[in-house]
Parts: structure tokens; C-alpha cells; sequence
């Protein structure tokens, strides 16, 4: 019965956050979704949790190397993903301040 | 409170930080706290997650944190901002390897002993995983012309397409039946990674912002299955944010060509087709010389780029020219239409790159009306976006799409590589109007002549 009362929320936390990304994501300006698209390219990656907890548990030598790949796979994501979509804001300049 | 406890209260601020990211990503004022509120939330993720008491090796954990801070700065720092697309999509193979990989080693390590809904679960995010990981290297590959870029077509290639993901989909339902063998689980690992470099293969260079969007999409959504199965609310609410995310700027993207999803994913337009009718019209083809002599007389400019600026790294050339005019005391605007460029808001970042003011840029809706009373519009490496037939050619392809009504401006001056057709494989109406001057030649080179013709 817990497990099913935890699906059950679990599907309410994802339905309730993806009618708030829909709502947050239409507001904004076309202005920016180059990097809307390198940042939530960069959030994505949150993956690097389950990554981790595979790697750090140690089951055994094959779920270690999947999930080091993994890790290294999603720490490229994070780290290239932030780096570029600050160097892409960093250039956005209205005239006022030039 | 025990580490588990503090661990979740950690993930909840995580998710309130993801969430606060994207609010601040609505407008340039607060975007950079933006992208500091997705680091916080990112660092506090992986902290989090560290300090549980199941990890009980961090050697490779930290010897892989090290590798991707390596591969992944570069990647970051040094990446020119036209290569922003590809970039983009070699990070969606990344991500989604990431959710692929987890989701196989919690097959293998726990398959049998998982409940229906488990099952089903880890099947969407491998098939989500995998098929976003082979389409986005694919996407990679032609957006870094290592391949072509245009549709490549076979004879029945979206029944094979479609087999090959009934096979994907026949094996996650047997999976959840039978929880195993791993027989089948291969087959599903397979199917999708086939599926993805399928549904990619005939999907042209200009159709890239869309496809990008959508894959964006299944790598967030990949996460969010991964928390289902993990039971990380975490990782339900970041991923469901991405698929959201991707969701809209697609639908945007489609809707700013007037096609369907269907027809944008299984359509394999812009096939170069051989152009019937209508041959025998000419051109007017001009010098540099002459465009700078037009613009010399203008008093207001709209300026429209598309990829073949990208192409010709011609922004800071066009920034330079917009510049001098503005100097002369012209009115210097600059259009973008929702779909230029290779992928959603490509051509605001060029122009922001070359130093562009934002507010010198213009969205279709808000540059439209004022074209009929604009002295010159300067198209530079913009095509498809500008084609009149689409308001006035019911069997044109791209009839319905909306454009940038550049004809309406008393002159165009339109700088083209050659005489060749658009993405869409389609003539352009704009070229043969007697108001319109053809500029033959490589975007940079030609802006450049002009620069200094005006100058001379």
C-alpha cells in the first residue's frame, strides 16, 4: 500500500512541475533561448544523482565502470552547459549600457 | 535529524533553486542570476547526494568528476558562438548517455526483484536515454557538417522507423510482464539506439531548431523516469522542467513554420527538388558598389540575418555596417524570425556576440508593420523566412508559414551565396520583384565591400 501511495506522489510532484515548466518557460523572451536551452541542457543532467548513487554504492566492478561513464558523461553536461550560458548572457547588452 | 532527512531538505532547496533559475531566465535583466541559481541548485544536488550514507567509495566518483570538468570546460570556454547548435546537441548525447547507462546497470543489478511499475519506468527512460543519445551525436554530426546536412532518404524509411520502435516498445511491454531475460533488454537497448539515429537521418539542416528542442525534451524526461525508479522526487522535478521546457520552445519552433510535429519529424522536407516552372525569369544582379550607393540615400534599415550569416561569420561585419548607418543618423533596425539560424534564438546570440544592442533587435510580430515604411531591407544569409509565396502560393510547401514581409520595404538588397535554392528547395519570390538588388557573393566579403564603399 506505501509503495503505491509513493507512486501516486511521485506522479503528482511530476505532473505539478511540469505544468509549472510550461508555465515559467513561456514567459520567456525569444530574446534568450539559446541559452533557456544550455541551461536546462545543463539541469538535465541531474541524472548525475543516479549516477553517483551507482557509482558510490559499489556493487560491483560493471555497475561501477557504468556509472563512473555516467558520472563523467553528466559532469561534462554540467560544467560545459553553466560555462557557456554565462558566457552567452555575459554578451547580452542593452544600448543604455554600452 | 538524520542524513536522510537532511539529504531530502538539501534536494528540496535543490528543486526550488531549478525552478527560481528558470523564473529569472524570463527576462536579460536577471538572466545571469538565472544560470547562478541552476549552479547553486546543481552543486547542492550533487552535495546532497554525496553525503548519503550508501556511497561508500568515492574514488572513481571523484576520478569521474575530474574527467568531465575536463572534457566539459573547453566545451564551455572555447566554443565559438556559432558552433553553439552543435555544442547543444553533443550535451543532449551526454546527458542522455548518463540516464541510458544508470537505467541498464539497474536492470542488470536489480531487474528481477522490480515491480511492474519499476519495470516500465526504467524501459521509457533506456528507450528515452539511448534514442536521445544516437539522434543528438547524429544532430551533432550534421550541424558540424562531418555529414550532410540535408534529409537522407530511403524508400520506406518511416515504416522501417516505425518498426524499429514497435520492436522497442513490444520489448519494454514484455519486460514488464516478465521482468527479464536480458535477452530482450538488449533488444530494447538496441532498438532505441537504432530508433535515434533513424529519426534523425532525415531531418534537413534547417529543421535542426526543432529537433533540437525535442531532444532536449526526452533528455530531461529521461531524468524524470530515472527518479521514478529511484524514487527521487529530485530528479522528477528537474526533469520534468527540461521535458516542459523543450516541449515549448518545439511547439514554438513548429509553429513558426506552420508545420505539424509529424510533419517536421517524418516529412524529410527540404529534399532539393528540381524547380519546374517558372524558369526564364532573371535577376537583377548588382555590385556592392551599388547596395552602399541605396543605403547611402536611406533614412531607416531593417536589417534580416539568417544561417548563411553564421556560415560566413559575418556578424561583426554586419554589426560594423549597422553601426555606420546609425552614425549617418539612419534608423537601424534588426529583424529576427523565430526559426533563423540552427537553433532557437541562434541569430539573437550572433548579434549579441558582435555587440548588437538587444533593443536594436526585433521580433516578427513587432517588425512586420513597419516594413512598408522602411526605406531598405538588407537580407544577409536569410532565405526560406523572407519568401513571399508563403502568403501568396497555396501549393507552395511553405505556404502558411509566417514570414518577415521584407517585399513590403520600397527596396531589398539581398546578399546570396548563388543562385541556388533555399532549404526548402524551393525559388524565392523576393529575388524577381523589381524592387529587389541581388548581391552575389559570401556574406562577409560583400558586407565588407559595402562597409567601404560607404566609407570611401
Amino acid at each position: 500500500m506505501t509503495e503505491q501511495v509513493d507512486i501516486l506522489t511521485n506522479l503528482f510532484v511530476f505532473v505539478l512541475a511540469s505544468f509549472l515548466g510550461l508555465e515559467l518557460i513561456r514567459h520567456v523572451s525569444r530574446l534568450l533561448h539559446t541559452p533557456l536551452m544550455s541551461l536546462t541542457n545543463a539541469i538535465s543532467a541531474i541524472a548525475i544523482v543516479g549516477s553517483l548513487l551507482l557509482t558510490g554504492q559499489r556493487h560491483d566492478d560493471l555497475s561501477v565502470a557504468l556509472g563512473a561513464v555516467a558520472v563523467a558523461a553528466s559532469m561534462t553536461n554540467i560544467v560545459g552547459g553553466f560555462l557557456i550560458t554565462e558566457r552567452i548572457l555575459r554578451m547580452f547588452r542593452g544600448r543604455e549600457r554600452r | 535529524m538524520t542524513i536522510e532527512q537532511l539529504t531530502q531538505a538539501i534536494y528540496v532547496v535543490s528543486a526550488a533553486l531549478f525552478i527560481l533559475a528558470l523564473k529569472f531566465m524570463s527576462e536579460v535583466r536577471t538572466a545571469r542570476w538565472g544560470n547562478w541559481a541552476g549552479v547553486l541548485g546543481m552543486v547542492l544536488a550533487v552535495g546532497g547526494t554525496l553525503l548519503r550514507p550508501e556511497i561508500i567509495d568515492y574514488r572513481w566518483i571523484a576520478a569521474a568528476l575530474v574527467i568531465g570538468s575536463i572534457i566539459g570546460a573547453p566545451m564551455g570556454l572555447l566554443m565559438p558562438m556559432t558552433a553553439v547548435p552543435q555544442r547543444t546537441a553533443l550535451s543532449h548525447a551526454f546527458g542522455a548517455l548518463a540516464a541510458g547507462l544508470v537505467g541498464t546497470a539497474e536492470f542488470y543489478l536489480r531487474g528481477g526483484a522490480l515491480d511492474a511499475f519499476s519495470m516500465g519506468v526504467l524501459c521509457l527512460e533506456v528507450l528515452l536515454g539511448y534514442l536521445t543519445f544516437t539522434g543528438s551525436l547524429l544532430a551533432f554530426a550534421k550541424l558540424q557538417e562531418l555529414i550532410p546536412t540535408r534529409p537522407i532518404v530511403y524508400p520506406g524509411r518511416n515504416y522501417i522507423s516505425l518498426s524499429v520502435l514497435g520492436i522497442a516498445v513490444l520489448s519494454g511491454l514484455y519486460l514488464v510482464v516478465n521482468r527479464g531475460p536480458a535477452e530482450v533488454f538488449g533488444l530494447l537497448v538496441g532498438a532505441a539506439l537504432l530508433f535515434g539515429v533513424l529519426l534523425i537521418l532525415p531531418i534537413g539542416g534547417a529543421d535542426m531548431p526543432t529537433v533540437i528542442a525535442i531532444l532536449n525534451s526526452y533528455a530531461g524526461l529521461s531524468s524524470a523516469f530515472m527518479g521514478f525508479l529511484l524514487d527521487n522526487r529530485l530528479l522528477i522535478v528537474a526533469g520534468a522542467l527540461d521535458g516542459s521546457s523543450g516541449l515549448i520552445l518545439s511547439i514554438l519552433m513548429c509553429k513558426a513554420m506552420n508545420r505539424s510535429f509529424t510533419n517536421v519529424l517524418f516529412g524529410a522536407f527540404g529534399q532539393v527538388r528540381v524547380s519546374e516552372a517558372e524558369k526564364g525569369r532573371t535577376v537583377q544582379a548588382y555590385t556592392p558598389q551599388d547596395a552602399a550607393a541605396v543605403l547611402e540615400m536611406a533614412r531607416s534599415v531593417v536589417i534580416v540575418t539568417g544561417y548563411g550569416m553564421a556560415a560566413a561569420q559575418a556578424q561583426h561585419a554586419v554589426k560594423e555596417l549597422g553601426d555606420l548607418l546609425m552614425g549617418r543618423g539612419v534608423d537601424v533596425k534588426y529583424a529576427i524570425h523565430p526559426v533563423a539560424g540552427r537553433m532557437p534564438g541562434h541569430m539573437n546570440v550572433l548579434l549579441a556576440e558582435a555587440g548588437v544592442p538587444y533593443d536594436l533587435l526585433y521580433e516578427m510580430d513587432q517588425i512586420n508593420p513597419l516594413f512598408p515604411e522602411t526605406d531598405v531591407a538588407l537580407v544577409v544569409g536569410a532565405n526560406d523566412i523572407t519568401n513571399p509565396a508563403a502568403r501568396t502560393k497555396p501549393d507552395s510547401p511553405i505556404y502558411g508559414m509566417p514570414i518577415l514581409d521584407v517585399d513590403k520595404a520600397k527596396t531589398v538588397i539581398f546578399i546570396k551565396r548563388g543562385l541556388g535554392p533555399g532549404f526548402a528547395g524551393i525559388d524565392n519570390e523576393l529575388f524577381y520583384l523589381p524592387q529587389t538588388m541581388m548581391v552575389f557573393g559570401d556574406a562577409k566579403k560583400v558586407v565588407t565591400e559595402i562597409i567601404a564603399a560607404l566609407k570611401g
